[in-house]
């Protein structure tokens, strides 16, 4: 493991640090970027302050270079992999998104086979397209009630890699946008017995590497690779990342397949916020997230005690496909009360101010994190019991969300370059889609590139339209047409 | 020796009080507590720096957030008072003997022990028996009562800082339930006058009309508030503010008052055009 260097604890920040002996230096800059710390583009700078665009500057000797890090940047990685428990650990300046593609991108290549569930992000299924590896699915077990899919059942997970022995690597979500964590250490074991690498989104994850009483982390369950959401519950800046390596991976060869896609001008904005973000978890993360569980579990209890809404928590634990829970994710049932999730979403956001991460059909999610008080928590319970005086009805005829088992025709890369034409969708059953469908977020395909469309699945469409998702994926922004392969 | 206390109005805009004296600070859990004392004022109590009451002219904002609303209905019985942790509101519904019941719901405790100490004058009536105090979150207390007050009266800070949920629409929305199919609820609306507060008195009367059917604005000349042209807001479910005042019986009452009359009720509801604008906008 590397270990940073002498002198280095987790109360530096040396991207930070340097900045600030940067700032002191009064550089004059003939380099990029052309706003010249901001003097070229003065509406910006009172926009954003001077503050900010002052240390929007360019890689150079004293600030190192993501692409290539020897100093500084080298040494923010490696207390960013001592504070989670990993080998390595590389900063990520593309979201989580980038550093979900690089683990697949590492792990495997054109032709083979990575088994994941199918509940995951659209990140995954895109590094399939780039990469051409195959997607062998395990059915996440669904709850019926709530309409939401749960963890992979340890039996489907054994199946997979006994049918599919040549497959390269198993990826997880630890946990899912919901909460719901698999048995990832059982899994990681399975996993290396038939030497398959395991890769963790863990874009919902961050916390359970701080906080005390939370799910069991990737690294620490003994996985290869984990894309870590910083920006999420971690409070960095929105697109910053991490992508953590466990033992025995090359991470001369992670960093080459990152830097095929990663930009060549990597924002000190984003990489001190991982820095600074980094040391605040390192130093206080567990305080920070007692208060976090804290204000999930009184907002869970009191909006159960409203009536007509479920917000579901460690109940649903079953030792198997809900293997452990994180409580920090508040997601609420919706549809006793007789609304869909989406609707209570877009009623809480037009007429209370209250806007909330996301609403599907039957649930509403509450993103809880490090900068929620008490009283903002009391403003959504009021709400919700508004709500429920205001709207609530009869649920008949709402569809609950239910998982769609996927055909899998061709695969993701095949399917996305092929010969394809643009077809209303209500023409396009039993044709094979050549992209996405999905409502984000959550941003978890109904319809993926090389997947059979079936009358579920056009169903599903429409009535997620007709309540409000909002659906993304295909080329047509209005989702009427959708392009499929060619017959040949 | 000159010590001046300074509030800013607006950005460019400074309101000072020469203080004799700084007779307390602390920051509680919810914000910064002070209390002075001025030759001019008397006592005075800042809360964040922003003034809430000078024993000069306290009077002015308590008796229009109470007298107006209990001339207005006929048989106040339950009154649920939200914020007003100084005691003044308290003070003058305390003078009613047909009030039964007083709950105030208070979120900072360390507000009213401050009060009791240092400003005998409003917080003098805390030992009435009509009383229960509950110090939490208004808008987590009010949440859970249905039909159950006569009279609300949210007497709160403003829109920023803790009593910001207190200008919401959920929070309208669950005083409303609170009420019963009489009740009214008088709220402290902001001034019209300066440009972030004329956008906070806009938004609550929005959110007031959302919920209720009779949705009225009054006001008041507070001197030591910024631009001293304070607005109230009357929200009723059955009685209008003027058509129902009933003059007659308000006066056999025989309560002393300084600034609220019954006449002056009448007129206080009698808004300058540029105020009638702002609100109709939103109605």
């Amino acid at each position: 493991m590397s270990r940073p260097k002498g002198g280095l604890t987790q109360a530096n920040a040396p991207i930070y640090e340097a900045l600030e002996r940067f700032k002191t230096a009064r550089v004059v800059p003939f380099d990029v970027p052309g706003h010249k710390r901001g003097k070229g583009n003065p509406e910006l700078s009172a926009f954003l302050g001077e503050k900010c665009v002052g240390i929007d500057v360019n890689s150079m000797k004293p600030l190192d270079n993501l692409c290539h890090p020897v100093s500084v940047i080298r040494d923010a990685e490696m207390l960013a992999a001592e504070a989670f428990g990993a080998e390595e650990a590389f900063l990520m300046v593309g979201g989580t998104t980038s550093s979900v593609q690089s683990m697949v991108l590492s792990a495997c290549k054109k032709g083979e086979k990575i088994i994941l569930p199918r509940n995951v992000h659209r990140s995954v299924i895109n590094a399939l397209v780039l990469n051409g590896a195959v997607p062998v699915y395990v059915n996440p077990e669904s709850d019926t009630r709530l309409g939401i899919s749960l963890g992979m059942k340890m039996s489907e997970i054994e199946n997979a890699i006994r049918e599919n022995p040549d497959a390269v690597a198993v990826l997880l979500n630890n946990p899912t946008y919901y909460g719901v964590c698999s048995d990832i250490r059982g899994i990681v074991q399975l996993a290396h017995r038939a030497n398959m690498l395991v890769l963790a989104d863990e874009a919902h994850g961050t916390h359970f590497y701080f906080g005390k009483d939370m799910p069991l982390s990737a690294m620490a369950a003994g996985a290869d690779m984990a894309s870590v959401s910083m920006h999420k519950s971690g409070g960095s800046l929105t697109q910053s990342s991490l992508l953590l390596l466990g033992k025995g991976m090359n991470p001369g060869y992670v960093r080459q397949v990152i830097n095929l896609t990663q930009t060549t001008s990597a924002s000190y904005l984003l990489m001190s916020s991982l820095d600074i973000s980094r040391r605040n978890l390192a130093l206080r993360g567990e305080e920070v997230f007692a208060q976090v569980l804290g204000l999930a579990r009184y907002a869970r209890e009191e909006i159960n005690s409203v009536g007509g809404y479920y917000a579901f928590g460690r109940e649903l634990i079953n030792g198997d496909s809900v293997f452990d829970f994180d409580e920090t994710k508040l997601s609420v049932h919706t549809l006793d009360i007789g609304l869909a999730g989406i609707e209570v979403y877009d009623i809480l956001r037009d007429e209370y101010d209250i806007q909330i991460e996301f609403g599907d059909l039957g649930n509403i999610l509450a993103y809880l994190s490090i900068g929620d008080r008490f009283r903002d928590v009391e403003r959504l319970v009021g709400a919700l019991y508004e709500i429920r005086r205001r709207y609530s009805k009869s649920g008949a005829g709402l569809m609950n969300q239910e998982y769609i088992d996927p055909v899998v025709v061709k695969s993701p890369q095949e399917a996305f370059y092929a010969s394809k034409e643009s077809l209303p969708i209500k023409d396009t059953l039993g044709r094979v889609s050549s992209e996405f469908v999905m409502c984000y977020p959550p941003g978890i395909p109904i319809l993926a590139p090389g997947e059979l469309v079936t009358q579920r699945i056009l169903d599903y469409i429409e009535y997620a339209k007709e309540k409000g998702c909002s659906m993304t994926g295909p080329q047509d922004l209005e989702i009427l047409n959708l392009n499929v392969l060619r017959e040949v | 020796m000159e010590l001046w206390f300074t509030e800013k109005h607006s950005d460019d805009v400074n309101f000072s009080i020469n203080t004799d004296r700084q007779l307390y600070s602390c920051q509680s859990e919810f914000q910064r507590i002070d209390v002075f004392e001025s030759r001019e004022f008397g006592r005075f109590l800042t809360l964040d720096g922003i003034m809430m009451l000078t024993e000069k002219d306290e009077f002015i904002y308590h008796e229009m957030i109470t007298h107006v609303p209990m001339a207005v209905h006929p048989n106040v019985r339950t009154v649920l008072l939200i914020g007003a942790g100084d005691g003044g509101a308290l003070r003058e519904l305390s003078r009613y003997p047909t009030i039964e019941r007083i709950d105030m719901v208070e979120i900072d405790e360390l507000v009213v022990e401050v009060c009791r100490k240092y400003l005998p004058q409003t917080a003098c009536r805390f030992d009435d028996p009509r009383l229960n105090l509950y110090y939490e979150d208004g808008l987590k207390f009010v949440r859970r009562k249905e039909n159950e007050y006569d009279l609300i009266i949210v007497d709160s800070t403003d829109p920023f800082g803790p009593g910001e949920g207190l200008f919401t629409r959920e929070f309208y929305g669950n005083c409303y339930k609170a009420l019963k199919e009489d009740g009214i609820m008088v709220n402290q609306h902001e001034s019209p006058f300066y440009d972030s507060s004329r956008e906070a008195m806009q938004r609550a009367h929005k959110r007031i009309v959302e919920s209720f059917r009779i949705s009225r604005v009054y006001q008041a000349h507070i001197p030591t508030y910024p631009s001293g042209h304070w607005l109230f807001g009357f929200a009723s479910k059955r009685y209008h503010p003027v058509d129902d005042l009933n003059s007659a019986a308000w006066n056999l009452l025989g309560l002393k008052t300084r600034y609220y009359n019954t006449k002056l009720h009448v007129g206080a509801f009698a808004l300058p055009t540029y105020v009638e604008e702002i609100l109709r906008d939103v109605e």
